[in-house]
């Protein structure tokens, strides 16, 4: 809601001299938040108001060019040359004076132009900078002020605009009238109401024939019918300014007051041409197969919940948001039928959003329109037009008034005080209300509050807290802190979150997070098979780009994506980790859309949680590049597959899990770089280097290796058991075991374990040979073990007889020999 | 040199004479100092120190002594031993220092030189700004509450008085998911936590709950469509818009300095009622001190504990949502949104671990 701070000043007693900031203030204290401060641009220099008295048409130019002797106050008149055609002799307009500078640095200066010399400028709109007209110069109405007079304030020159957010409760606060009560009472000061207008007494035959047939969504239709009007008139000048100053465009008379009269009360309305409406008006939903093409051009296909204005021709506008194009006000429309209803607001919410209509009139209707206000809209727009454009009201007006009795909220006199924790007295709240423009009968208790008609939102005691907390100042409100009830701390879920980040940026991975939208594009680059369930996705409807209309169910395409963009911009080393939900797709119910009057019973309310997929947390890392760089010490080391593996089981480690890993093959790894991780036998994940065919889809550097882990699938660490450690001395013996290359390490190592037993404390692989003297095909394994027992000094009798168990339990599972 | 055995004639036993055992001290004094190293001394020891040394020989000819003659004799003898081995150890230790110095000069290295082998990884600012804010509420007494970011329309709307018509369910900018009647959206605030909550426990409830949420906003300098929140919510008897204030004001003054407060303007949220934008004061603005929006708060509306099954006649609550991405904007001195979202290593990088 733009509000021009002259047109305010007409309704409020703004005290003299008061700043744009103080309004600012004013208005965010009220809760109206100021979005922008529109000051006008500048124009220095002489600058009045001036009345043609002779235009001399110059021929033989290129177009027809004017030379204007215009009364510029100054006793002897100015010849001025003008290209505009739109003004006659009389007509008060702008002049800009030499000396005078316009918007965008244009200096005015006299000056011989089409054989004449100019002495000045007749001004557009645009020309001064107020607005965008520039079909001709700008016409000041009859009104205008003496020749000679300052121009500046005439036009809105010296005229702030605030423009507010205005949030969707306060529906009345986008009028003038709202904003005028709210100012005036948050500045203390005298305002006048511009709805405090009593219709005048028309008579005659009633305007037209109206039939609400659908009272729940209309209950009130007001009409009145005007006859004679000039459809050549043109809008005074004040209504443009203000119009366009509320980003407004001017159209024609009739248009420009249903307008100016809406900014103004708060009251949509709408003009038909009373000659194209056939027969009787009847507000009604729509029928089957009905259409209407709206003012706006398009042909609309209608809904049954649409209401709709009707007459015998059928559908003329469509209710609250937008008229017909075949009623339009014309060039030639004399005769006019005024519209201005009160409309249920959802109903109005459900048309706009269907048709993608936000109109003023419909953003208003939703928010909530006082219904009071139709007739004095009405009147309003009468005088103006009769005013301006010669018309009369003919008839009695239409007014279909089926509204009950406003409701009354009962309020304890303390509750604003308990709720804010502020000692309100009863008599500030009910002085408080009244402000508000609420009846509070005060006798009983607890008061009753019948609230105004312009506040629909104020239904339930807790509105009217509000309301008297807010213009008591939410700055009275004192900081107390409470004492909440001992807590339990982060659960383990939360902690092991946690953690897992802390780890993998301990060891040097980068977090970055990215957005979880996919397209098939990224999952064909993963060179996922068409059955792969990360294929089943979750659509969204209202995708930000088609192609990423889904939701991730891995974290690698986001990954991925922000390793390349790091690595486009000139980094070469580069470890990341992303830790976050993913959301399988896949057939599920819908949720259900209980009321909210109370809890919903156990059985929907299990069905809702039931309906709200299970979003797993899974972790992703993506190396390219050095692991560790090169450097002083010597060359880098390379990312690879088995770092990927690592930051896998370290992960899981950090969780206090140990994760088994064998052999895997899966997209987007490489199928002889692919490592299957699982606990207990479920797999939670993969590790290793990805497929060279993925590298080069991403663009991604060969051998770059990413691990995906879906943390949720791990399993619960037990509280660890603390080891009994001993204070004996170890035994360290190495062994070397020949195996086929085929025999995964883990395997060697599993069987090594199991053969030394109990004894044995720790064991470390720490080489890997193959070549001469192994057979090709075969390769060397050694291990260090540290053998040691809790008790006593192990003998050297008995360290043979653990490293024989353990050579002779590798040879029996794996093929293992002892290497000589 | 005479054996044990010979017999006893003091003239022939000049060995332990005053003068030859002080001659024995000096030479040895002088024999140590000469020598210009330890393995010098070492090598001059034996003649000394060492079993024919004088004053170790001088030690055997004691025994062939009377015993009137012998307890002098043997006190010469051992301060001259004492002495030989004093000079001794004084020069070893000088000369192990002099080594000592050589050796840890000739083994100084450049301490500058760089050792980043393996490279310094960071969490991300949100989590750790996140992980902040909620271990300040822990430390009150409130527990973190999570929800899933694919929400159910109800709890994201419905349960929090957003009906279906209402104009601010429209101005969310909401993420809708298929099918059409999926009643699922991307959540667009983390208050449908709230509701979880409330659905779940009974008052007294404190929770905070951070998450990420969606609207359908371009990614700019100052919005992005996916960012985070903290929700906090209070249930408990009593509670007032003044225990809001002080929740807020305290974690406004952890966040960002025992002289930050909070300041609220009037606003509108259909949850709660009345409801708040907050400010908050923050001194070290890289623009100098300014108020900067932080967020919204507000008391519970009843019907949103009605909804949740909470009585509103014995129960009051209060409410807030905090943007991370704002206050890390502010407290970090970010420009710019897309820093924060892009993932580029070089910004993350400059938080650290732990922030």
């Amino acid at each position: 809601m733009r509000v021009p701070i002259g047109w305010l000043a007409e309704h409020v007693d703004l005290p003299g001299g008061i700043a744009v900031e103080e309004l600012d203030n004013a208005f965010v204290r009220l809760g109206l938040e100021v979005e922008a401060v529109h000051r006008p641009e500048e124009v220095t220099g002489p600058l009045v108001v001036g009345r043609v008295l002779e235009i001399e048409e110059l021929t033989g130019f290129k177009k027809p060019i004017r030379f204007c002797q215009v009364d510029a106050g100054e006793g002897e008149p100015r010849g001025i040359v003008c290209g505009a055609r739109n003004f006659a002799v009389g007509d008060a307009v702008v002049v800009a004076l030499p000396g005078a500078v316009l918007p965008g640095g244009f200096e005015i200066a006299s000056r011989k132009t089409y054989d004449r010399v100019s002495d000045g400028m007749i001004c557009s709109v645009r020309e001064l900078g107020i607005g965008e007209d520039h079909a001709g110069i700008l016409v000041l109405g009859d009104d205008a002020p003496e020749p000679g007079t300052p121009a500046r304030p005439v036009v809105g020159l010296d005229d702030v605009v605030i423009e507010l957010a205005v949030t969707p409760d306060r529906g009345y606060c986008l009028s003038m009238r709202g904003i005028a009560r709210e100012m005036g009472t948050g500045l203390g000061v005298d305002w006048r109401d511009p709805g405090a207008l009593t219709p005048p007494a028309w008579s005659g035959e009633p305007a037209w024939q109206v039939t609400v047939a659908d009272a729940d969504r209309c209950d009130r239709f007001s009409m009145i019918a005007l006859e004679g009007l000039d459809p050549t008139a043109p809008t005074p000048w004040e209504i443009r300014r203000r119009l366009a100053q509320s980003g407004v465009r001017s159209i024609s008379l009739a248009v420009d007051v249903t307008n100016y009269v809406m900014l103004e009360l708060g009251q949509p309305m709408h003009a038909f041409d009373r000659d194209a409406v056939t027969g009787p008006i009847v507000v009604r939903r729509a029928r089957a197969g009905e259409r209407l093409t709206t003012l706006d051009g398009a042909d609309r296909a209608l809904d049954a919940d649409d209401l709709l204005i009707t007459d015998d021709t059928g559908p003329i506008g469509l209710a609250a948001v937008m008229g017909g194009a075949s009623t339009e006000i014309g060039d030639g429309t004399t005769n006019v039928l005024l519209e201005a209803a009160h409309w249920e607001p959802t109903g109005v919410a459900r048309t706009a959003r269907r048709h993608r209509l936000p109109s003023e009139a419909a953003k208003r209707f939703e928010r909530g329109v006082d219904p009071e206000m139709t007739m004095v809209a009405l009147a309003r727009a009468a005088a103006l037009l009769a005013e301006h454009g010669g018309a009369r009201v003919v008839g009695t007006p239409v007014d279909v008034d089926t509204r009950g009795p406003r409701p009354t909220i009962p309020l304890d006199a303390d509750r604003p005080g308990r709720v804010a924790g502020v000692p309100y007295p009863p008599a500030q709240v009910v002085e408080l209300l009244a402000q508000v423009g609420c009846a509070v009968d005060g006798e009983g208790a607890p008061l009753t509050v019948t609230p105004p008609s312009w506040r629909p939102d104020l239904t339930d005691p807790a509105d009217l807290v509000e309301e008297v907390v807010r213009l008591a100042g939410y700055d009275d409100v004192p900081s107390v802190l409470p004492t909440a009830p001992p807590g339990r701390g982060l659960t383990e879920t939360q902690r092991r979150r946690r953690v897992i980040g802390r780890t993998l940026a301990e060891a040097g991975y980068v977090e970055a997070p990215s957005y979880p939208f996919v397209g098939t594009a990224g999952l064909d680059a993963l060179m996922l098979a068409a059955d792969d369930p990360r294929r089943e996705v979750v659509l969204v409807r209202n995708p930000l780009s088609e192609e990423e209309p889904a939701l991730r169910t891995t974290l690698l395409p986001g990954l991925l994506a922000t390793l390349h963009r790091n690595l486009s911009r000139g980094q070469r080393d580069v470890a990341l980790f992303e830790h976050g939900a993913v959301f399988p797709g896949g057939e599920r119910r819908p949720a259900p859309l209980p009321g909210v009057d109370r809890r919903p019973d156990d059985e929907t309310l299990a069905a809702l949680l039931g309906a709200v997929p299970v979003q797993p947390w899974h972790v992703a890392v993506a190396l390219a590049g050095n692991r560790e760089p090169r450097g002083w010490w010597g060359p880098g080391r390379p990312a690879v597959w088995a770092d990927a593996v690592q930051a896998a089981r370290r992960v899981a480690a950090a969780t206090g899990v140990e994760l088994t890993v064998r052999a895997g093959e899966r997209a987007p790894w490489h199928p002889g770089r692919c490592a299957e991780l699982s606990v207990d036998g479920r797999v939670v994940g993969h590790a290793g280097a990805l497929h060279p065919r993925v590298c080069a889809a991403l663009d991604l550097p060969a051998r770059t290796s990413v691990m995906e882990l879906d943390v949720d699938a791990l399993p619960a660490a037990p509280v660890p058991v603390g080891p009994a450690v001993s204070a004996f001395p170890p035994v360290l013996l190495d062994l070397a075991l020949v195996v086929r290359d085929e025999v995964p390490a883990a395997e060697v190592d599993a069987a090594v374990r199991d053969g030394a037993g109990e004894l044995l404390e720790s064991l470390r692989l720490f080489d890997v040979y193959s070549g001469p003297p192994v057979p090709a095909g075969s390769r060397s394994l050694a291990y260090a073990l540290t053998l040691r027992a809790p008790d006593r000094t192990l003998t050297s009798e008995e360290a043979t007889v653990v490293r024989d168990a353990a050579v002779a339990t590798a040879a029996e599972r794996t093929g293992a020999e002892l290497r000589g | 040199m005479s054996g044990a055995n010979d017999p006893y004639d003091p003239k022939q036993v000049a060995a332990l004479s005053a003068e030859a055992l002080d001659d024995a001290v000096t030479e040895a004094q002088k024999a140590f100092a000469a020598a210009g190293d330890l393995e010098a001394l070492a090598a001059v020891r034996p003649a000394h120190l060492g079993d024919r040394a004088p004053v170790l020989l001088a030690r055997r000819e004691l025994g062939a002594l009377p015993p009137a003659a012998r307890s002098d004799a043997g006190k010469r003898v051992n301060a001259a031993r004492v002495a030989v081995t004093g000079a001794y150890e004084a020069r070893r230790a000088e000369l192990e220092a002099e080594r000592d110095a050589r050796v840890l000069a000739e083994e100084r290295v450049d301490v500058t030189l760089p050792w980043d082998r393996t490279p310094r990884g960071a969490r991300h600012p949100l989590t750790t700004l996140t992980e902040r804010i909620a271990d300040v509420f822990v430390g009150m007494g409130y527990e973190v509450a999570d929800g899933p970011e694919l929400e159910a329309e109800w709890l994201n709307f419905d349960a929090l008085n957003i009906g279906r018509d209402h104009p601010a369910r429209t101005m969310m900018d909401t993420f809708f998911v298929a099918p059409e009647d999926s009643g699922l959206v991307l959540r667009t605030h983390t208050s449908p936590v709230q509701a979880r909550t409330m659905l779940s426990r009974t008052p007294p409830i404190y929770v905070v709950a951070p998450g990420r949420v969606y609207r359908t906003d371009e990614l700019d300098a100052t919005h992005t469509p996916v960012f985070h929140q903290v929700e906090g919510l209070a249930v408990d008897r009593g509670l007032s818009m003044a225990h809001l204030r002080g929740t807020l004001d305290h974690v406004a003054r952890i966040l960002f300095g025992a002289e930050a407060v909070t300041r609220w303007r009037p606003s509108y949220f259909p949850f709660t009622e009345p409801s708040a934008e907050v400010d908050v004061w923050f001194p070290e603005h890289r623009d100098g001190p300014r108020w900067v929006e932080w967020g919204g708060c507000g008391m519970v509306n009843p019907r949103v504990l009605v909804a949740c099954g909470v009585d509103p006649e014995e129960y009051s609550g209060f409410a807030f949502g905090l943007g991370i991405e704002r206050a890390l904007q502010f407290r970090s001195g970010v420009g710019d949104m897309r820093d924060i979202v892009e993932g580029d290593v070089r910004f993350t990088s400059a938080f650290g671990v732990e922030q």
